[in-house]
C-alpha cells in the first residue's frame, strides 16, 4: 500500500484521540459522590477461604461492607469481634491519628524535616494487622504506621526515628518515617514505591521453602499499583502459590495524580488479581470490621496453602500526600468531608456506641490519654536531640552496615570525615 | 574441570552444606541453564531448592531479596548480563542498601550470578559488560572470575558472603581460556594448570587479586577474559610485565595494585566494556593518585570503544591482542 492509499485523518476514519483522565473534582468545584455506587453492608456473600480465585471475581467489583449506615454490624463478612477486640482497635487507630497530628505539628515546629499523615487510612493498616500473627512479616509503604502502632511498637523509638536523634535505631540514616523493626516482624521500608512487593513475595516464598507457617503480608498505594513490581509479584505470588497477603489502599490521590492515571477509570485495583489467577476482593477501607475479616479471610486462604489474595482497600486520603504537599491547589477542598465512607475512627466508635459498649465520654477521654502518651513520648525523644541540634549518631555510623565489615576505601573516607569534624570543631568549641 | 563445571561444582557443594542456599533463575531448574551451569542441580537437591522462574529479571531479584530478609541464601542467575537492567532498581535501591537502611536489620546475602562479557558473536545483547553500573553502587561486591579455580572458589566465597554479590561470569571462558586469537582454534581448559579444580569446599577471599605473572617492565591490570589476552600478548612479545588479575573490583584489591605499580612505574588497564566512566577510569584514577610519583608514564587503558557491542565488527571493537600490544609498547617507550 502506497502512502497515498491511507485516507487523511477525518475522511471515512474517526480521528484518533488521546484520553487524559481528569478528576471530578478540581479547587472550587462542588463535591458530589453520588456517582460512587455504595452497596449495602452485609449484603456480599462470604466465599470459603479454600474457594478457587475466580469465585472472588463478584467481590472484586462490589464493596465488602460490615458496618452499615445504623452503625450495626451486617451480614457474613462480620469477624464478630468481642467488645474489648474492637475497642482495642478503636484505641489503636484513634493512637496513630493522635499520633500524626502530633508529628505534623513537630514539623512545622521544624523539629523534624518531614511528616506523612494517614488521616482516614487509619483501619486498613491497624485492623489489617490485628488480622495477621505476630510472626508474619510486614511489608508496608510509608503510610503503614499504623501496622506499627498495632505492634505496640514503643512510640519512643518511632519520635527518636522521626528525630534521627542519637537514640534513633536507624542512626540518622533515613527519613523521617522509613522505618525499620524487625522485633515486630515490620520490614525495613525503602523510598522506592512497589519494591517491597516481590520482596514480600520471596519472605513468603521462603516461608513456603522452609515448611514455616509464617505469611507475609504488603501494602502499596492504588497510585504504586502502575509500578512493574506490581506486576512481578502477583505475577511470582501466582506462580508459586506464595503464601501472601496484597492490601492495596485506594486513597484516590496518588499525590496530584488522582487514581485514574493509576488505570481506575477502566476497572478496580482487586479485579486486577483474577487475571493472574488469585483471590481478589474490594472492601470498604474505611469500615474496621470489614478491613479486619477481609484480612483475615486472606490470611486464613494463605495459611491454607491456597495461595496469595489482593485485598483493595477502598478509602481517601483525607490530608495533603506529606509535609511537603498542599492538596488545595489541585483537588477540591471538601472532598474529605463528603467522602461517602466516612471516617473509620468515628465509625467504630459509633458502633460501639449502638451496642452499649462505649460512649462518647469514654472516647473524649481515651483521645485525651492517648494525647498524653503521645507527648510523654515526645518529651523523651526530645531528650536525645532533635533533627540539627547535634544530639545525632556518630559521625563515624555514616560509613557502618555499608558492607558487613567496612573495606579499605570506606576506613579512609571515615579517616578524612573524622579529619574534617575536627577541623569544624576544635577542642575549644566542641559541644 | 571447565569453568562450567567449576561453577556447577561449587553451586552443588553449598547446596549440599547449607540448607538456606537456594539456587533460581530462567530455564536453571529441570533444564539445567542455558549454558549448563546449573545441569543436574534440581535432580539432585529438589525442586524448592534449584527452580525454574518467570522471565522477569526484576521479579527474580526483587524475590531473591525477599528471601533473604527471611534468612535463605538466593543465588539467582540473569541469564546474560546484558539483561540484568530491569532488575537494576531492585538491587541499587534495595538489595546493595538494605544493610545500611535497616541498620543491619534486614541483609541482602545474595549472589547474582550472570554471564558477561563479548567474543562470542554476541552482538548487542549478549555481549555487554556492565560491571562499571554496579562498582559504582555502595553496598554491592563485584566479582569476575578468570579460571575455572577461581571461579569455584569466588563463587563459594560469594554466596557465604552476608553481602549482595554480582558475580560476572566470562562466558567467553566457560569452555575454554581465549587469548584474542578468535582465528586460531579454540581452546580447552582440560590440560590447562588453572583447570586443576580440588575437590570439594574452598574459597578464595574476595577483595583478593591474584598476581599472574610477576615481572618489573610494566603492570598490567585485568579481570575476565583480558586476563588471557594480556598473557597472550605479554608471551608472545617477550616482555618482562606483571599482569595482574583483580579478580574482585569491589572490594579492590589496593595494595597489590600500589606495589606492582610502585615496582614497575608503568600501568595498563585493560577491559573489554566501553571506555568511557568505564571501571578502567577508577582504576587509573588510583593508580594515579596512590602511585603518581613513581609513575614513568601515563596510565593507559585498552577498553572496548564507545559504541554499543557490533555483531559482525566484533573483531574489530573486541579489544584484542594488536591493541593490547600496541599499548605495551607504547608504554615501554615512553620514558
Amino acid at each position: 500500500m502506497t502512502m497515498e492509499a491511507v485516507p487523511p485523518a477525518g475522511a471515512n476514519r474517526p480521528v484518533l484521540a488521546l484520553h487524559v483522565p481528569e478528576p471530578r473534582f478540581r479547587p472550587g468545584d462542588p463535591v458530589d459522590f453520588g456517582f460512587l455506587t455504595i452497596p449495602p453492608a452485609g449484603a456480599q456473600p462470604r466465599p470459603d477461604e479454600t474457594c478457587a480465585p475466580a469465585e472472588t471475581f463478584p467481590l472484586c467489583t462490589d464493596l465488602v461492607r460490615v458496618l452499615g449506615d445504623d452503625d450495626q454490624a451486617h451480614g457474613p463478612w462480620d469477624p464478630r469481634l468481642s467488645a474489648d477486640g474492637m475497642r482495642t482497635m478503636l484505641r489503636l487507630m484513634a493512637m496513630v491519628r493522635v499520633f500524626d497530628g502530633r508529628m505534623y505539628r513537630l514539623q512545622r515546629q521544624g523539629k523534624t524535616s518531614f511528616y506523612l499523615k494517614c488521616t482516614g487510612e487509619e483501619a486498613t493498616s491497624v485492623a489489617a494487622t490485628m488480622a495477621l500473627d505476630a510472626g508474619d512479616m510486614i511489608f508496608p509503604s510509608y503510610r503503614q504506621q499504623g501496622c506499627l502502632i498495632a505492634r505496640d511498637y514503643p512510640l519512643l523509638e518511632m519520635v527518636n526515628q522521626i528525630f534521627s536523634n542519637r537514640a534513633d535505631k536507624l542512626k540518622g540514616r533515613q527519613l523521617p518515617i522509613l522505618y525499620s523493626a524487625r522485633e515486630v516482624n515490620f520490614f525495613t521500608i525503602s523510598g522506592n514505591l512497589a519494591t517491597q512487593l516481590p520482596q514480600a513475595t520471596g519472605f513468603a516464598m521462603a516461608s513456603a521453602i522452609k515448611g514455616d507457617s509464617r505469611i507475609a503480608s504488603a501494602w502499596v498505594g492504588e497510585g504504586s499499583t502502575a509500578e512493574g513490581d506490581f506486576h512481578n509479584a502477583l505475577t511470582f505470588a501466582a506462580v508459586y502459590n506464595a503464601p501472601v497477603v496484597f492490601a492495596v489502599v485506594n486513597n484516590q490521590w496518588a499525590i496530584s495524580s488522582f487514581s485514574g492515571f493509576a488505570g481506575a477509570e477502566r476497572t478496580s485495583f482487586a479485579a486486577r488479581a483474577i487475571g493472574y489467577g488469585i483471590a481478589g476482593l474490594k472492601v470498604d477501607g474505611n469500615d474496621a470490621l470489614a478491613v479486619y475479616a477481609a484480612h483475615a479471610w486472606a490470611a486464613d486462604r494463605a495459611r491454607l496453602n491456597h495461595g496469595p489474595t489482593l485485598i483493595e482497600y477502598f478509602t481517601y486520603r483525607v490530608e495533603g500526600h506529606s509535609t511537603s504537599d498542599d492538596p488545595s491547589v489541585y483537588r477540591a477542598a471538601d472532598e474529605g468531608t463528603g467522602w461517602p465512607l466516612g471516617d473509620p475512627i468515628a465509625r467504630l466508635s459509633a458502633h460501639l456506641i449502638a451496642i452499649g459498649e462505649w460512649s462518647a465520654e469514654a472516647h473524649a477521654a481515651m483521645l485525651t490519654e492517648l494525647d498524653g502518651e503521645v507527648r510523654t513520648a515526645i518529651r523523651a525523644a526530645e531528650a536525645n536531640g532533635i533533627l540539627g541540634h547535634g544530639l545525632h549518631q556518630p559521625d563515624t555510623t555514616m560509613f557502618e552496615d555499608v558492607y558487613e565489615t567496612m573495606p579499605w576505601h570506606l576506613r579512609e573516607q571515615m579517616a578524612q570525615a573524622l579529619h574534617e569534624r575536627a577541623v569544624k570543631y576544635p577542642p575549644e568549641v566542641q559541644p | 574441570m571447565t569453568m562450567i563445571e567449576a561453577i556447577n561444582d561449587a553451586l552443588d557443594i553449598m547446596l549440599a552444606r547449607d540448607p538456606d542456599v537456594v539456587v533460581l533463575g530462567e530455564d536453571i531448574g529441570f533444564f539445567g541453564g542455558v549454558f549448563r551451569a546449573t545441569a543436574g542441580l534440581q535432580a539432585k537437591h529438589g525442586k524448592t531448592r534449584v527452580f525454574d522462574t518467570p522471565i522477569s529479571e526484576c521479579g527474580i531479584i526483587g524475590v531473591a531479596v525477599g528471601m533473604g530478609a527471611y534468612g535463605l541464601r538466593p543465588v539467582p542467575e540473569i541469564q546474560f548480563a546484558d539483561y540484568i537492567y530491569p532488575g537494576l532498581d531492585q538491587l541499587i535501591s534495595e538489595a546493595a542498601r538494605l544493610r545500611y537502611r535497616s541498620a543491619a536489620e534486614f541483609i541482602a546475602p545474595m549472589t547474582v550470578r550472570t554471564p558477561f562479557g563479548g567474543g562470542i558473536f554476541g552482538g548487542q545483547t549478549h555481549s555487554q559488560s556492565p560491571e562499571a553500573l554496579f562498582t559504582h553502587v555502595a553496598g554491592l561486591k563485584t566479582v569476575v572470575p578468570s579460571t575455572p579455580h577461581d571461579a569455584k572458589g569466588l563463587l563459594i566465597a560469594a554466596i557465604e558472603d552476608n553481602d549482595p554479590v554480582l558475580f560476572f561470569e566470562p562466558k567467553r571462558l566457560y569452555n575454554g581460556p581465549f587469548d584474542g586469537y578468535y582465528d586460531r582454534p579454540a581452546k580447552v581448559w582440560k590440560g590447562h594448570a588453572d583447570a586443576v579444580v580440588p575437590d570439594g569446599h574452598y574459597t578464595i577471599p574476595l577483595g583478593k587479586a591474584r598476581t599472574v605473572r610477576e615481572g618489573e617492565a610494566l603492570t598490567i591490570l585485568a579481570y575476565g577474559t583480558m586476563v588471557h589476552v594480556a598473557s597472550g600478548v605479554v608471551e608472545s612479545l617477550g616482555v618482562d610485565a606483571e599482569i595482574i588479575d583483580l579478580r574482585t573490583l569491589v572490594p579492590l584489591d589496593i595494595e597489590a595494585i600500589e606495589q606492582s605499580v610502585r615496582k614497575t612505574g608503568r600501568c595498563l588497564i585493560v577491559h573489554e566494556a566501553t571506555r568511557t566512566s568505564g571501571f578502567g577510569a577508577e582504576l587509573s584514577a588510583l593508580v594515579t593518585e596512590r602511585c603518581f610519583y613513581h609513575l614513568e608514564a601515563p596510565v593507559e587503558r585498552v577498553t572496548g570503544f564507545d559504541t554499543p557491542y557490533p555483531h559482525s565488527l566484533e573483531w574489530a571493537y573486541f579489544p584484542g591482542p594488536v591493541r593490547v600490544g600496541e599499548a605495551i609498547e607504547r608504554l615501554l617507550a615512553a620514558d
